[in-house]
């Protein structure tokens, strides 16, 4: 059994295709309402570990576990039990490009044939939380490269899952739609302690993700803070792949001190 | 890799896809409106190009075999010759050639590039079987309509040959009717449908498999559904030869 703390664990994974090694006895664990930030160069393996963790790859060897449940030898159908925890968020959004971004945003809920009267509300709350609403009865091909990104975030969000994971969300957009995709990640840390890993390169989102917080004022107002003095993110740890191995595991303050040429060359 | 062992990996990955396809439609959930509506796309869509296909395939044997029965004098059994080689041969394999170029294409094109653009991945993320989504639904479309298109196709096969009978051939009507008539028993249908259905699933099965193993981003959906068309095609006019040899020793044993 894998700690019920942690929402996923991997312990001891390696993968292979053929000759090329993608992940080499790969060990990290993320806590219940933890984001764990994973960096590398492309190739690393660094969407591999998702993939895995979504059972649509199976480990060689080692194990993996979500919510303290082993999943490593899971079949397609108990799989889909562990899914419903889950919300991915894929690289280009991988929308459904023959369905609106409605439609797009209900499908999890009609795929377990819940009454339509019921799903209106799911949907439009989500596309809200986005800022898309008014994208409703867009097909996807006619959205911006930022707004397919958040309206694959509020597909993922549907059904509430706990755990998160985000696949380089923030590749190719412009700082400002980054930006509002890293605010996203901070409400659904923060505010709806949700778990999940974090797959990037770019610093511009490591320096929100780690420095930023967001709370809630009395006037149901978010306000987002950089943290100081008084208080210090404990809940985003850092994972470094090189090669298939893991460089590098733990906070903000100690990957910056960390002397390794390989990380330095990402914060310079 | 050596062409050999690729070529035995892919027959071995295509007998799982169809094993685990097999195994889906007889397992909830099922998706009626996806396979009525992949009905209306795969089947209803190809109407027009079979019934050209039909007519003047009808029309050409007429044509051509009019001269050779002259020369014995049994002009008279143009219908036969022509309703048999349609219902037997030509309504089943060119309706599932013009399948395997229209349909067989369409579907690796689009399953290949959900593939590549992660939709299969996300659909699986959210809790759907794509085997019982995609594959099944156009297996079931194609199962069902191949053999209906093909007895579109050998109808209006015989309507064509019908027509250059009596306009250039100069036989009466009756005469080409009454010996189409002859051509056709019970034995002959069964025959005639069971290759349209063999046609359709291998159509369907191959065109999937094709597209959910793409590799290599857009170029490799333009590879797939290259490699769905030659390969459909050439199982389909294999296939043939083989169901023609079972069908003649069950069904069409001379008395």
């Amino acid at each position: 059994m894998g700690s019920a703390l942690n929402a996923i664990e991997f312990r001891d994974v390696s993968l292979a295709f053929g000759e090329r090694v993608i992940l080499d006895r790969v060990s990290f664990a993320v806590r219940q309402g933890e984001s764990k930030i994973v960096m590398g160069g492309s190739g690393t393996g660094k969407s591999t570990i998702l993939r895995l963790a979504l059972g649509l790859i199976k480990p060689d060897a080692g194990r993996i576990f979500i919510d303290g449940e082993d999943i490593t030898h899971h079949t397609e159908e108990q799989m889909m039990e562990i899914r419903r925890k889950i919300g991915m968020v894929f690289q280009e959004g991988a929308l459904f490009d023959s369905l609106t971004v409605y439609d797009n945003v209900a499908y999890r809920l009609r795929e377990q044939h819940v009454p339509e009267e019921q799903i209106e509300p799911v949907v439009m709350r989500m596309l809200r939380f986005v800022d898309l609403e008014d994208a409703v009865v867009k097909m996807p091909n006619e959205l911006s490269g930022g707004m397919r990104r958040r309206v694959g975030i509020a597909r993922a969000l549907v059904g509430n899952p706990k755990i998160i994971f985000y696949d380089e969300p923030t590749a190719g957009l412009d700082p400002i739609t980054a930006r509002t995709i890293c605010e996203l990640a901070l409400k659904l840390r923060d505010l709806e302690d949700v778990s999940s890993i974090f797959v990037t390169h770019r610093l511009q989102d490591i320096e929100v993700l780690a420095h930023e917080y967001v709370i809630r004022d009395d006037k149901g107002n978010l306000i987002f803070e950089e943290e100081g003095e008084r208080l210090c993110l404990i809940n985003t740890k850092f994972v470094m792949l090189k090669d298939g191995h893991i460089i590098f595991s733990g906070t903000d303050e100690e990957i910056r001190q960390s002397a390794d040429p390989y990380i330095l060359k990402f914060f310079t | 890799m050596n062409p050999l062992i690729n070529g035995i990996i892919q027959v071995q990955e295509l007998t799982l896809l169809t094993g685990r396809a097999v195994r889906s439609i007889t397992r909830q959930p099922r998706y009626w409106g996806e396979m009525f509506r992949q009905m209306d796309v795969l089947g209803v869509g190809s109407l027009a190009i079979v019934l050209l296909t039909g007519t003047f395939t009808g029309m050409v044997l007429a044509l051509n075999t009019a001269n050779t029965l002259q020369k014995f004098g049994v002009q008279n059994v143009t219908g036969q010759l022509v309703t048999t080689s349609l219902i037997r041969e030509l309504g089943p394999v060119l309706t599932c050639l013009m399948l395997a170029g229209r349909v067989g294409s369409g579907i690796a094109a689009e399953l290949g590039s959900m593939l590549v653009s992660e939709q299969i991945d996300a659909m699986r993320a959210l809790g759907t079987d794509p085997i019982k989504k995609l594959v099944v639904p156009r297996i079931v479309a194609l199962v069902t309509m191949a053999p209906a298109l093909t007895v579109i196709c050998d109808f209006v096969g015989m309507l064509g040959g019908l027509l250059i009978s009596i306009t250039l051939l100069h036989q009466p009507s009756s005469v080409y009717l009454a010996s189409s008539r002859n051509a056709v028993d019970i034995n002959e249908m069964i025959g005639g449908l069971l290759k349209p259905m063999v046609f359709g699933f291998i159509i369907a099965i191959v065109g999937c498999y094709k597209g959910l193993s793409t590799t290599g981003g857009t170029v490799g959906v333009g590879r797939s559904t290259t490699q769905s068309v030659v390969l459909a095609s050439i199982l389909v006019i294999v296939t043939d030869f083989l169901l023609s040899k079972v069908i003649i020793s069950l069904l069409l044993q001379p008395n």
